[in-house]
């Protein structure tokens, strides 16, 4: 069922229901200025799933925050792009236009950590009504917001009889299911999850996760997943998009990601650091080095400091994007490769 | 083969609460061979922590035995277990926290030796700290950096040497790539799987990451809420995992390839149990989907169903 729900998804209509264009982000302190975002661009489709996948400081918080409009106003600022949402370029919107129609009533996030995204003071029936109370875009009288909630719990598997809870009288699996309940409560077309699993164990991790799903699949919500775990993505993800210091270095659909059919260098560094569960391997092939400093970012490819397969150019030139169908990836070894070479050749050979 | 490096006798360690006896560490029982690593997994809450620590004697047993190579831990002095820790030692779960902010990397590795008095001359610490840093691959010009001017990773090492300074036979790792990113894991890894080849070392391997264990481990022990619940070679343990809460375990890992997309067979419902005061019986009954009444109301033993594979289920106790 799963999979027939995919092929649907995937011939979905036309317009991107997101559209990111060369998004740039920088963080300022007094003594220096630290890029973390640097001009990406994506899309992501109605009902579509897609993964964000890298390692610490590689931007995808700050990307999601963007989206979300809620990086911190004092040291963050978003120097150039747009991030179009049916059409409509959220970058340009006034907060409270931001606050009362898209944030939590279109796009909602799940946080990380369910420790701290609620409010230990709050009982979590209350605190799921909130955002429904606060966007009522139905009108729906204190009983029905009460009988949404009942239904919103059960949705996530919570017995109803828990909304009287206090976050600390939970697991910290139900914490996450509710942090989701109240992402879902207003039904909204997008829903960012920024590693809504890290902090579980992996049975509970196994739960949410088919719970994300299942969900996904009956309410037809688009879906960001952002994740370091490769696994996960293979799982739940239809296109998925590599980040690295602060660029999208790869990206396609899972199929072309996990083929390892023109693989940038990083990616094939990512699944040489897992473990295979299948074969014996006696050592692991993981990356050498450490992510570059963001205020100080090498010419060239970013990560050619650290890359196996490292030529002259990579240290000067910026790697171009070589397009291969859905697949699209940034580094100098494909050069040759993808449409564009293939069409040049065509246009030789005819002449 | 001669006598096991560790042996580890009906060990419990029970917390005492308010609402009752907290029963962490519920009589487990194994043995380690020399050179070999016992993989330890479970998920939050079940007792491997808390294992690794009472084997150590950091945390008091409640009761049980400890022998590490022909010495009876327990049985030890104050000033004979600081002897007998010259041969243990632990790699700790959290980098940030383990390493004391005010201390530069230098004279954190230094700083086992110096406390055991195991060397004085300034000279013999410096080139021993060097030797150090340069096994676990920290650049000399890090010598006298703090640790919040380092990345994760390399407070890991920082842990790893000073785990290393003592020449131990046996060292505990609790967790030790979990805060790391997994390039970063994979570097720690190697390292420490070179160490073990090198050195001849034997591990404890505590972990919830099964990909992670698998790939270091000889053995693996699964533990659920206090119980070893199966103990097997681990290739035999990934092959044929027997208890069904090891299976529902291994089937919780999300693969990363797609061909095993959307395969999840089954999902163990609910939440890990209370273990403060657990009823006699096999504790993973309540999520189990072959429980019988067999199950309840006694302690299921650890049997051994082929060499080496241990389960403690009563779905094997006829064989």
């Amino acid at each position: 069922m799963a999979e027939m729900n995919n092929n649907a998804v995937k011939a979905g209509p036309g317009e991107p229901l997101l559209k990111v264009e060369d998004l740039e982000v920088v963080y300022t302190s007094r003594q220096e200025v630290v890029q973390a975002v640097n001009h990406i661009n994506f899309e992501v489709r109605r009902g579509e799933t897609l993964g964000i996948v890298g390692e610490t400081g590689a931007g995808k918080t700050t990307t999601a925050y963007s989206i979300m409009r809620i990086l911190p106003d004092r040291t963050a600022k978003i120097l150039n792009g747009k991030i179009i949402y049916e059409g409509e370029d959220l970058l340009t919107l006034p907060e409270n236009v931001m606050r009362n129609t898209i944030r939590g009533e279109k796009i909602a996030i799940i946080f990380q950590d369910p420790m701290s995204a609620l409010n230990p003071i709050m009982r979590i029936g209350d605190q799921i009504a909130e955002a429904l109370k606060y966007h009522n875009k139905e009108d729906l009288t204190p009983e029905q917001i009460s009988e949404k909630v009942d239904q919103t719990l059960e949705l996530v598997g919570i017995q109803k009889g828990r909304r009287y809870d206090y976050p600390h009288q939970l697991s910290g699996g139900m914490k996450q299911r509710v942090v989701i309940a109240i992402a879902l409560v207003c039904e909204p077309e997008l829903i960012i999850a920024d590693e809504p699993t890290t902090a579980l164990d992996v049975t509970i991790q196994a739960q949410v996760l088919a719970m994300i799903d299942e969900l996904r699949e009956t309410l037809g919500t688009a879906l960001i997943l952002i994740t370091h775990d490769l696994g996960i993505v293979a799982q739940m993800c239809d296109n998925v998009a590599i980040m690295y210091a602060g660029e999208i270095i790869e990206n396609g659909t899972v199929e072309d990601i996990y083929s390892g059919k023109m693989q940038h260098p990083y990616t094939t560094g990512l699944f040489g650091s897992l473990p295979d569960l299948e074969k014996k391997t006696d050592r692991l092939s993981p990356i050498d080095g450490l992510m570059p400093d963001p205020t100080d970012l090498p010419k060239g490819c970013k990560f050619n400091p650290r890359c196996p397969r490292c030529m002259d150019i990579c240290r000067e030139q910026t790697p171009p994007e070589i397009v291969d169908g859905t697949h699209r990836v940034a580094c100098h070894l494909y050069a040759g490769m993808g449409q564009a070479a293939k069409a040049a050749e065509q246009v030789k050979e005819e002449a | 083969m001669g006598e096991p490096l560790l042996t580890v006798k009906n060990l419990k360690k029970y917390f005492p609460t308010k609402a009752g006896m907290l029963h962490a560490v519920d009589d487990v029982t194994f043995t380690i061979d020399e050179g070999k690593t016992l993989g330890v997994v479970g998920e939050s809450g079940c007792g491997k922590s808390t294992l690794g620590k009472t084997i150590l004697r950091l945390i008091e047993p409640t009761a049980g035995e400890v022998i590490l190579d022909g010495v009876r831990i327990n049985e030890l002095s104050k000033s004979q277990l600081k002897k007998a820790r010259l041969n243990m030692q632990m790699i700790f779960q959290d980098p940030y926290s383990s390493l004391d902010p005010r201390m530069s990397v230098a004279e954190l590795i230094a700083d086992p030796l110096i406390v055991n008095r195991v060397m004085s001359g300034k000279k013999q610490i410096e080139a021993k700290v060097d030797e150090l840093m340069d096994t676990v691959g920290l650049a000399s010009r890090l010598r006298d950096a703090y640790p919040h001017e380092l990345d994760g990773g390399r407070r890991q090492r920082i842990g790893v040497a000073r785990a290393l300074a003592l020449d131990p036979k046996f060292i505990v790792c609790d967790e030790p790539v979990s805060a790391l990113d997994v390039s970063i894991q994979a570097q720690i890894l190697n390292i420490l799987m070179d160490l073990k080849d090198q050195k001849g070392l034997t591990y404890i391997f505590i972990t919830h990451d099964l990909s992670v264990v698998k790939h270091i481990s000889d053995d693996i022990a699964v533990m659920y809420l206090g119980k070893c619940v199966e103990k097997a070679p681990s290739e035999v343990l990934f092959a044929e995992p027997k208890h069904p809460y090891t299976r529902a375990l291994l089937a919780a890992i999300p693969v990363p390839k797609v061909e095993k997309r959307h395969s999840r067979p089954q999902i163990i419902r609910g939440e890990v149990g209370n273990p403060i005061e657990p009823k006699p019986g096999c504790r993973f009954a309540a999520r189990c989907d072959q429980c019988s009444e067999r199950c309840l109301g006694r302690d299921i033993p650890l049997i051994e169903t082929s060499p080496g594979h241990f389960v403690s289920c009563t779905l094997y106790e006829d064989q």
